[in-house]
């Protein structure tokens, strides 16, 4: 055994002197999801991010993930296994994994931490994002404009920022081409429950609405919409297959160049806390293509919202903006920062209902 | 508020919906406890019997034939467990448990290249005449069969413990293996053939989902029934008909409040949300807190291997 050691040693020794790049073991990376890799939503699109990193990193990466860990305990207890096993990076992939990732990055400082959607950081925790907010104000328009009830049906999950952040949005887009259009938003409180998801969005339709959101992770939603006819679209990943006629297009998220580019750090050591939320300018936000239901000007009116964001000169939350209770947010012209909407809390004017806490 | 927009119809046929699944796993659920075995693994049956009803309806075109498949599924899966804690004796919590994480484990490689396919639909049962009267077709003409199927074997299941000489055997070694033993029943095989019933009933109930109430297949996609499933029995103090109710209790407080939400009303999606496990609860503390009353409900050998010595 120490023999077989030594022998590595100077066998990894000779390499070094050799100036082989990789001489070294390759870098670990763990990925802790939060639903089942086959969801087709969100766990799936990051763990082709997984893959992404695997294909471009090659020998270079070991990559593990554990599947459909619960927001809470449990998640440290993943975490902290993980970190054991002699992982270098661990990637937590759900906002509910915030306060566990902090507590096991203080349990292991020499391991790199990387919370998804999350704000909590610490010198071994960075955090990062997609700016989904760009991604909801270009659907939120092709809603706007493609229901004819003027009743949008919003299946949300939790009340947090980042769903709060997406509901606004999408309002303010549709609400622009549509000064009618009303908003339904029905919270499910889960991230992943087919048969609750796909009961809440035939409440929705049974209510009058046409178009439906989600953000929630599995394609229920678009199922039922292809069955009653109505539009709906993808999230996190193309659901086209669910819904040919329903889906008029989907947010997708790109989070492949993210984990390529955090890994290659941990590899040069140039890996330190950040805070990264990039949009659809930095290609982490990209779109299904957009469906041939679509009119030619509404088609042609989102890809220039979208060429819009993505050069920075359209910003969706942009005054003059009021709360839902009619107090000013953003005066003619402002826009809104960083910090305000990571910690989103409220309505903005015209939805109706009352916001859970 | 405009109420005038809920109408308690289309809310009743959807409440049927979410119920059958629970009511289908519950029914096969409380055969299998009424002969003295406790099996967890509902959730692990009844996700191996969505994906095998999606992979059958899939490939043979035919809902119906996938139904079958799904209960072939449930059916063969809930042996394992048959063997494991009749023959070899096994803990029949732990046994449960396991078979669970090894059904949602398998379905998830079983269904691995069936995502993203749309399964055969299910026809909705169209009596002429009947389905177009106003409330009363769309109330109990225009639902799909499975959910007529699922109250016939509410009543099957009630007529065969109560009403017949087989159903009292099934009960008698539920209540006590020894006694049914000495009269000279295979307990053992008895039970077996509870835990198949099981099987079949839960499978039946997870491919009700993969295939009506969401048509499609996603790993997980049960999210959780199989232990509602497992609660309705108890808060239905292993009565048949009581089941139904459970499981249409559970379905309708789902409905309504997805339903409430839809329509605007600000109760706090928190509180709605929790409301169906609450109530679940809080009948179980009544129900328990009458002991006598609850130890005769419950079947005496609930959960204990039996083995003949003698």
């Amino acid at each position: 055994m120490k023999f077989t050691k030594t022998l590595a040693a100077a066998a990894a020794m000779g390499l070094a002197l050799a100036g082989s790049a990789y001489a070294q073991d390759p870098v670990k990376a763990g990925f802790i999801y939060i639903g089942p890799v086959g969801d087709l939503g969100w766990t799936y699109q990051h763990d082709q991010g997984r893959q992404a990193l695997e294909a471009e990193l090659g020998d270079a990466v070991e990559t593990s993930f554990v599947e459909s860990v619960p927001e809470g305990a449990d998640a440290e207890r993943v975490m902290s296994q993980m970190a054991r096993s002699g992982v270098d990076i661990i990637f937590t992939t759900s906002f509910g994994y915030m306060d566990p990732t902090i507590a096991a990055a203080e349990s292991f400082p020499e391991v790199k931490f990387e919370h998804a959607t999350g704000y909590k950081r610490a010198d071994n925790v960075s955090t990062y994002s997609a700016r989904f907010y760009e991604g909801r104000y270009v659907i939120g328009e092709i809603a706007g404009a493609m229901t004819k009830t003027n009743k949008i049906g919003y299946i949300a999950s939790f009340p947090i920022p980042e769903v709060v952040r997406g509901i606004n949005s999408a309002y303010l887009a549709a609400k622009s081409v549509n000064p009618d259009v009303e908003f339904k938003v029905v919270w499910v409180y889960t991230w992943f429950d087919p048969g609750k998801e796909a009961d809440a969005a035939n409440a929705l339709i049974e209510q009058g609405v046409d178009v439906i959101m989600q953000h929630t992770d599995s394609p229920a939603a678009m199922t039922i919409a292809e069955e009653k006819g109505v539009y709906a679209f993808g999230q996190a990943t193309d659901m086209s297959n669910f819904g040919p006629h329903a889906q008029l297009t989907a947010i997708i998220d790109n989070w492949g160049p993210y984990y390529i580019e955090r890994v290659k750090a941990v590899m040069d050591g140039t890996w330190e806390s950040t805070d990264t939320w990039d949009g659809i300018g930095a290609g982490m936000v990209k779109f299904a293509p957009l469906s041939d239901q679509l009119p030619a000007d509404v088609a042609e009116r989102a890809k220039a919202t979208i060429a819009a964001i993505a050069a920075g000169e359209l910003h969706p939350f942009t005054g003059p903006i009021n709360k839902q209770d009619g107090s000013p947010w953003l005066a003619e012209g402002e826009v809104a920062d960083d910090g305000t909407l990571a910690g989103m809390n409220f309505y903005v004017e015209g939805i109706e209902g009352e916001l859970p806490n | 508020m405009d109420f005038s927009s809920l109408s308690p119809v289309a809310m009743i046929v959807l409440l049927v919906g979410a119920a059958t699944p629970i009511l289908l796993a519950a029914i096969g659920e409380l055969v299998v406890e009424k002969a003295g075995v406790l099996n967890l693994g509902v959730e692990g049956m009844m996700i191996i019997g969505a994906v095998c009803g999606f992979i059958v309806a899939v490939n043979t075109d035919s809902p119906m034939l996938g139904l079958l498949g799904a209960m072939v599924g449930g059916a063969v899966v809930s042996m394992l467990f048959a063997v494991l804690t009749q023959y070899l004796l096994s803990n029949q919590v732990a046994t449960g448990l396991a078979l669970t994480l090894f059904g949602l484990g398998i379905a998830a490689l079983m269904g691995s290249s069936y995502n993203g396919i749309r399964p055969p639909r299910m026809v909705r049962l169209d009596v002429e005449g009947l389905s177009d009267l106003p409330v009363v077709g769309k109330l109990f003409f225009s639902h799909d069969p499975v959910i007529y199927l699922s109250l016939v074997l509410v009543f099957a299941v009630w007529y065969f413990l109560n009403r017949t000489r087989a159903g009292l055997v099934l009960r008698a070694s539920g209540e006590n293996h020894d006694a049914a033993h000495a009269l000279g029943y295979n307990v053992q095989l008895i039970r077996f053939g509870a835990i198949m019933f099981g099987g079949a009933c839960a499978g039946l109930g997870g491919a009700y989902v993969s295939l009506v109430r969401v048509p499609q297949w996603t790993e997980g996609m049960t999210a959780g029934v199989g232990w509602i499933a497992l609660a309705i029995v108890v808060f239905a103090a292993w009565k048949p008909w009581r089941v139904v109710l459970g499981a249409y209790m559970f379905g309708g407080i789902t409905i309504l409040q997805l339903s409430l939400q839809a329509l605007g009303i600000s109760i706090s999606g928190a509180y709605l949300s929790m409301t169906p496990y609450i109530v679940t609860i809080v009948v179980l503390v009544i129900m328990s807190a009458d002991r006598k009353k609850a130890s005769l409900n419950a079947p005496a050998c609930l959960g204990t291997s039996f083995h003949a010595s003698h």
